[in-house]
C-alpha cells in the first residue's frame, strides 16, 4: 500500500472519531451518548493544553499526560500529528484539496512554495505561551530570596554558566555585546529580589483562542452541532443557543474558507500547534529529504505539498506536516523519509530572527499584566461573572481554561455561555451562567460540566460535595451566586399582584426564598356600604368590574376595622361583594359604612445563607424582559472576598 | 496578449434586440413592484382566530366513581382501589390509546415524593396493557430540564421497561388552545402532540403542599401541559387552576397520598419536608379527589379556593362523600 494512503486512513480514522465524541457528547447512558466515550481525547493528546496548563499550574491534570506521548513521537518522527492526526488539518486538506485540484502543476507548485509569513506561527506561538509563563519566571527569579545560601551559590553559578554559553552562542562571541548580555541578565536576575507577587506578574492561559484542537472543539460545540441539529432535533430535544456564536462561527469559517486562497492557510500561517511540532522536530529521527541532488528540478513534489516546506529546494525540516505527498510525486524516487539530512540541504529550524523572537516574549509577557490594570480580578470584578459549580477561583481558572466549550455542550440546560468582551478580553469564550437563555437553571443534581473539563478548571467534584452533604456537610453546600429580589420590578412587591413563582421552583431544601404575608390595599376607591346581608354586601358609587376581585387572593375590610371585620371575598358583581358561607358578617354592616378591598401578597425574600445561585428562580421569574429576580456572583464559593454574609 | 480591440458595431438589428431585452427586463421590474406594493402597513400580530379545544376524555356513560385504597406498597394500593372501583376495564377498552400525564416537575428522586412515584406508574402501565390497551404513552413539560427530570424521577426508565412511551415535550408539540368561556388559557401553548390521536387520558400526581395555591394534587398536575410564559398564571392561581379542570377532561386520576408533602411544596427537597400518610385515591372526578386529598393535607376545602371554583365550573364535585367512595 502506498504510504499516502496509510495517511489517509489515519486521518480518517481519527476525525471519525473526533466527530463520534462530538456526537456521543450527551448526557444519557445510552450506548450513542456521554458513557466512558473519552469525549475530549483530542484536547488532552494536544500538548499545547498541557504544555500551557504545565507553565501556569505547574502540574500535569490527568488526562494530559497523552500530549507527552505525542511530544515523544514528534521529537523521533517531526510533525505527524498534523499530518495524520490533527482533525482540523484532515479539514483543511480536504478543502485545499478540492479548492485547488482543477490548477496546473505549475500553479499549485507556486501555491506550496514557502513563504516567509508563515513564520508568523511561531510568533503566536511565543506569545501565547510567555503570556502563560509570567508567573513561573516569577517564581524562578525570586528563587535567591526564599533558596538557602548553599543550594542558591549552587544554582547561581549554574545559571550564570547557562547565560554565558548562551550569551556566546547568541552573541556569537562579540565582546561589546557580550558585556551587554551579561549586564542585562545580571540585573534580571536582580530584579528577583524587589519583585512582589500580583497583578503586575499574573499569567493566564490564552492557548485556546487559537489552538487549533480547542477551536475545533469549541466551533463544533457551538456552531456546528447546534446549526445541524437545532433543527432536527436529534442530539438535543429542543434547539441550544449560544451567545458568542456568531464570532465563534466566523473565526472558524474563514479559518476552513482561506484553504481556497491557500492550502492549509491555518495551518501554516497561524497555527500554535504546528509551531510548537516545528519547534519540537528540529532533532527527529526520520525526516524528508532527496536522497541525491541529481534532481531535475520538475517541482512535482510541491504539487501536493501540505506544509509548504519547500521539498525540492533546502527542505525546511520545520514546517514539513510528513503529508509523504512527495514521496509519491517523485518520478525519480528522490524524496525519501529517512535518517540522513537531504542532499539538497536542509533548514532544520524555524526562521525566527532573534529580534522576532524577543519581540513576541516581552510583549507575551506583558499581555496579561497590562490586561490586569483593567482590575477584573480585583476590586472591579464583574458580579455578572457567575462561573459553573466547581469553578475555580478566578485566577487559578484563567490559568486552566482552554475555552474548549466542552462544559457548555455537555450543560443540559444550555445555561453555559461563553463569556463575550464584557468579562475582560482574558474571559473571552470561558464558561459564564446565562439564566436567560438556558431552559432552566444550574440543576441541583448535575455535576456534568466538571467532569468533561480538559484542564480542571471546572473542578469534577462529587455530587455530595455540589449538595454539601455526606462528608461535605461542613462546608455546606458549592454557591455559584446569590439571587437578589428587585422590588421595583417584582410583582408582589411593585404592582400589588401575587405570584411567588420563584419561591415555588427554589430547589434547596429547606428554601433560600421564603415569603412574607402582607395586606395591601388595593387602589380603587372607597366602596359605601348600600344594603348588606350576613353574605351579600351591597355598594353605591363606581361600579366594581364583575369576577374582577374573585381570585382567592382579595379580602373585603369593613370600616378599615381590626381583622375581625375581614373576610375573603368569593365573588363579586358590579355592586356587591360575596363572602364565604363559612364566615358570615355579624353583625352585617350598615349602610353608609365605607369598606375597602385588600390583597393577600407573599412576598419573596431571599436567605443568602442558603441561596446557592441556581438561578432557577432567575429563569422562572414571569417578569420576562430584566427578571425581577438575578442571580450575581456575590457571596460564590469560590472567592471568600466576594462573600456577604459570615457564615457560622 | 489576444486582440480585445474588435470595435463593436451596432447594427441596428442588435440595438432593437438589446432594447427588447432591457424592455422586458424593465416591464418585469415593474409589473413585481407592482404586484408586491401595498399601502397598508403591516399590522400587529393578533392572536388566532381559530379556537383550539381538547377533546373530552371523561367517561360519560357512567357516574362519576370514587375508591381510596390504604397501604405503603403503591402497586399494591393502586390495585386494590381500581379493583373496588370495578377493574381496569371499565376505564380501558380493548385498543385503546392511553395517555398517561404524570408530574415529572423537578429532577428530583422518587424518594423526595416531588415528582410521580415510578413503583406506582409502573403498576398503573401493566394494568392499561392488561386491560387491552394498544399503546401507553407518558407525557409532562416539566419545570426543570426535560432529560433531567426524566431521568432522575425514574419515571423514563421504568415507563420504557414496563413497555410505554415517553414523549419529553419539544417544541414544535405546542399547539395554541384555548378553554371554553375561558379567560386565562385563551390561544395558549398547549402540549398538544402527546394528546393528538388518544382514548383516554389519565392524570397521576403526588399530594403536595404548594405555597401559592395550598396545594398540588390532581387539578394543579395539568399545569405541566401548559406551554409559553405559563408562570405569570401565578398572579391568579385559583382561576388557572379551574381553567386546568375545565380544559382537560381526564378518564381517571390517580391521586398519590402513600406520601404526603407537607411543607416546603411543590419542590420539597428534604425527608422532614414529608409524612407517611399511606392513602391512594382512584376516581373519574378530578375535584372529589382534591378535595379528598386536601384532609391529607390538613386543609379544608374551603381554605383551597380553586376547588370550590373547579366545582361551580362544572368540573365535578367537591362533596366526595356523595360519589360513595369504597375504601379498601
Amino acid at each position: 500500500m502506498k504510504i499516502v494512503n496509510v495517511r489517509r486512513i489515519s486521518q480518517v480514522f481519527f476525525l471519525f472519531w473526533f466527530l463520534w465524541f462530538c456526537i456521543s457528547m450527551n448526557l444519557g447512558d445510552e450506548w450513542g451518548q456521554l458513557r466512558g466515550w473519552p469525549v475530549g481525547w483530542f484536547l488532552e493528546l494536544d500538548p499545547l493544553t498541557g504544555l500551557g496548563t504545565l507553565l501556569t499550574t505547574r502540574t500535569l491534570y490527568k488526562g494530559l499526560l497523552w500530549g507527552v506521548m505525542t511530544v515523544v513521537g514528534t521529537l523521533f518522527l517531526g510533525r505527524f500529528f498534523c499530518g495524520w492526526v490533527c482533525p482540523f488539518g484532515t479539514l483543511h486538506q480536504v478543502l485545499g484539496y478540492l479548492g485547488h485540484r482543477k490548477k496546473s502543476v505549475p500553479e499549485r507548485a507556486r501555491l506550496n512554495r514557502y513563504r516567509k509569513g508563515q513564520t508568523v506561527k511561531y510568533g503566536i506561538l511565543i506569545v501565547l505561551l510567555s503570556a502563560a509563563a509570567v508567573d513561573l519566571a516569577r517564581s524562578v527569579l525570586v528563587l535567591p530570596r526564599t533558596l538557602p545560601p548553599i543550594i542558591l551559590i549552587i544554582l547561581l553559578s549554574g545559571l550564570f554558566a547557562i547565560i554565558w554559553l548562551a550569551g556566546k552562542q547568541i552573541t556569537r562571541g562579540r565582546k561589546g555585546s557580550m558585556a551587554l548580555f551579561t549586564a542585562l541578565a545580571t540585573l534580571w536576575l536582580a530584579a528577583g529580589w524587589i519583585l512582589q507577587p500580583g497583578a503586575a506578574t499574573s499569567a493566564s492561559l490564552q492557548i485556546g483562542l487559537l489552538d487549533p484542537i480547542a477551536l475545533l472543539y469549541r466551533s463544533v460545540n457551538l456552531v456546528i452541532v447546534p446549526l445541524m441539529d437545532n433543527s432536527i432535533g436529534i442530539l438535543s430535544p429542543n434547539p441550544r443557543y449560544y451567545t458568542e456564536s456568531g464570532l465563534i462561527g466566523v473565526i472558524f469559517f474563514s479559518a476552513i474558507l482561506l484553504n481556497l486562497v491557500i492550502p492549509r492557510f491555518y495551518c501554516r500561517f497561524i497555527c500554535p500547534l504546528g509551531a510548537l511540532f516545528g519547534v519540537l522536530s528540529r532533532y527527529s529521527l526520520w525526516r524528508i529529504g532527496k536522497k541525491a541532488a541529481d534532481c531535475t528540478d520538475c517541482h512535482l513534489c510541491e504539487t501536493h505539498c501540505e506544509g509548504g516546506c519547500d521539498p525540492s529546494r533546502k527542505i525546511k525540516t520545520a514546517e514539513c506536516t510528513l503529508c509523504m505527498n512527495c514521496l509519491t510525486e517523485c518520478h525519480h524516487d528522490l524524496v525519501r523519509y529517512q535518517t540522513e539530512p537531504s542532499a539538497t540541504g536542509e533548514i532544520p529550524f524555524p526562521d525566527v530572527s532573534r529580534r522576532v523572537f524577543f519581540l513576541a516574549l516581552a510583549s507575551g509577557m506583558m499581555t496579561i499584566p497590562t490586561l490586569r490594570l483593567g482590575g477584573n480580578l480585583g476590586r472591579a470584578w464583574h458580579p455578572g461573572l457567575i462561573r459553573p459549580p466547581g469553578a475555580l477561583g478566578e485566577s487559578d481558572f484563567l490559568h486552566r481554561c482552554i475555552k474548549c466549550g466542552q462544559c457548555m455542550r455537555i450543560c443540559p440546560t444550555n445555561v453555559i455561555q461563553p463569556a463575550g468582551m464584557d468579562f475582560g478580553f482574558e474571559g473571552l469564550w470561558t464558561p459564564v451562567l446565562n439564566f436567560r437563555i438556558g431552559s432552566s437553571g444550574c440543576q441541583l443534581n448535575c455535576i456534568a460540566c466538571g467532569h468533561v473539563c480538559p484542564t480542571s478548571a471546572i473542578r469534577a467534584i462529587p455530587l455530595s460535595e455540589k449538595l454539601g452533604s455526606g462528608e461535605f456537610s461542613r462546608k455546606g453546600p458549592v454557591r455559584i451566586g446569590t439571587a437578589f429580589v428587585d422590588r421595583g420590578r417584582c410583582l408582589p412587591f411593585a404592582m400589588n399582584t401575587p405570584c411567588i413563582v420563584c419561591q415555588e421552583n427554589c430547589p434547596v431544601s429547606p428554601k433560600a426564598i421564603t415569603t412574607r404575608e402582607v395586606l395591601s390595599r388595593v387602589d380603587i376607591p372607597v366602596l359605601q356600604v348600600a344594603a348588606a346581608g350576613a353574605f351579600t354586601i351591597g355598594f353605591n358609587g363606581k361600579p366594581l368590574i364583575p369576577g374582577r376581585y374573585e381570585t382567592g387572593d382579595y379580602y373585603i375590610r369593613i370600616n378599615g376595622g381590626s381583622d375581625k371585620m375581614v373576610r375573603p371575598v368569593l365573588t363579586n358583581t358590579r355592586q356587591s361583594i360575596t363572602i364565604p358561607d363559612s364566615q358570615p358578617m355579624d353583625p352585617p354592616p350598615g349602610p353608609g359604612n365605607v369598606a375597602e378591598l385588600i390583597i393577600r401578597l407573599q412576598r419573596p425574600h431571599v436567605d443568602p445563607s442558603k441561596c446557592i445561585g441556581c438561578g432557577i428562580c432567575e429563569h422562572e421569574c414571569p417578569v420576562r424582559g430584566r427578571r425581577a429576580i438575578r442571580v450575581t456572583a456575590d457571596n460564590e464559593s469560590r472567592d471568600r472576598d466576594h462573600g456577604i454574609i459570615i457564615s457560622a | 496578449m489576444a486582440s480585445n480591440e474588435k470595435i463593436e458595431i451596432l447594427s441596428r438589428r442588435r440595438f432593437l434586440v438589446r432594447s427588447a431585452k432591457a424592455g422586458v427586463c424593465a416591464g418585469f421590474t415593474c409589473a413585481a413592484g407592482l404586484f408586491f406594493h401595498t399601502d397598508t402597513a403591516t399590522p400587529f400580530r393578533s392572536t388566532p382566530q381559530k379556537v383550539r379545544l381538547l377533546p373530552d376524555f371523561s367517561l360519560t356513560e357512567r357516574s362519576p366513581r370514587m375508591a381510596v385504597a390504604r397501604g405503603p406498597n403503591r402497586g399494591r394500593t393502586f390495585r386494590k382501589a381500581i379493583g373496588a372501583m370495578g377493574g381496569m376495564s371499565t376505564i380501558i377498552e380493548k385498543g385503546d390509546r392511553v395517555l398517561l400525564k404524570v408530574n415529572a416537575a423537578f429532577a428530583s428522586p422518587p424518594l423526595l415524593s416531588a415528582t410521580t412515584h415510578p413503583d406506582l406508574l409502573e403498576s398503573v402501565i401493566h394494568l392499561c396493557l392488561e386491560a387491552g390497551a394498544s399503546s401507553v404513552t407518558i407525557t409532562d413539560n416539566p419545570i426543570n430540564d426535560p432529560a433531567a427530570c426524566f431521568a432522575l424521577t425514574g419515571i423514563g426508565k421504568i415507563a420504557r421497561q414496563a413497555g410505554a412511551r415517553v414523549m419529553a415535550p419539544r417544541e414544535h408539540w405546542f399547539k395554541k388552545v384555548s378553554v371554553k368561556d375561558g379567560r386565562l388559557i385563551r390561544a395558549w401553548p398547549v402540549l398538544y402532540e402527546p394528546l393528538r390521536d388518544i382514548d383516554k387520558l389519565i392524570g397521576i400526581a403526588p399530594v403536595k403542599d404548594h405555597h401559592r395555591s395550598g396545594a398540588s394534587m390532581t387539578m394543579k398536575n395539568w399545569y405541566g401541559l401548559l406551554g409559553g410564559r405559563r408562570n405569570v398564571f401565578h398572579q391568579d392561581i385559583h382561576n388557572i387552576i379551574k381553567e386546568l379542570a375545565v380544559m382537560v377532561r381526564p378518564s381517571l386520576v390517580i391521586l398519590d397520598g402513600t406520601v404526603t408533602m407537607m411543607r416546603n411544596g411543590p419542590t420539597g427537597g428534604s425527608l422532614s419536608d414529608l409524612r407517611q400518610t399511606d392513602t391512594l385515591i382512584v376516581s373519574t372526578d378530578q375535584v372529589a379527589a382534591d378535595a379528598f386529598g386536601a384532609t391529607l393535607l390538613e386543609k379544608s376545602v374551603d381554605s383551597l379556593a380553586f376547588i370550590k371554583k373547579a366545582e361551580r365550573a362544572g368540573a365535578g364535585t367537591a362533596a366526595w362523600r356523595s360519589l360513595n367512595p369504597v375504601f379498601v
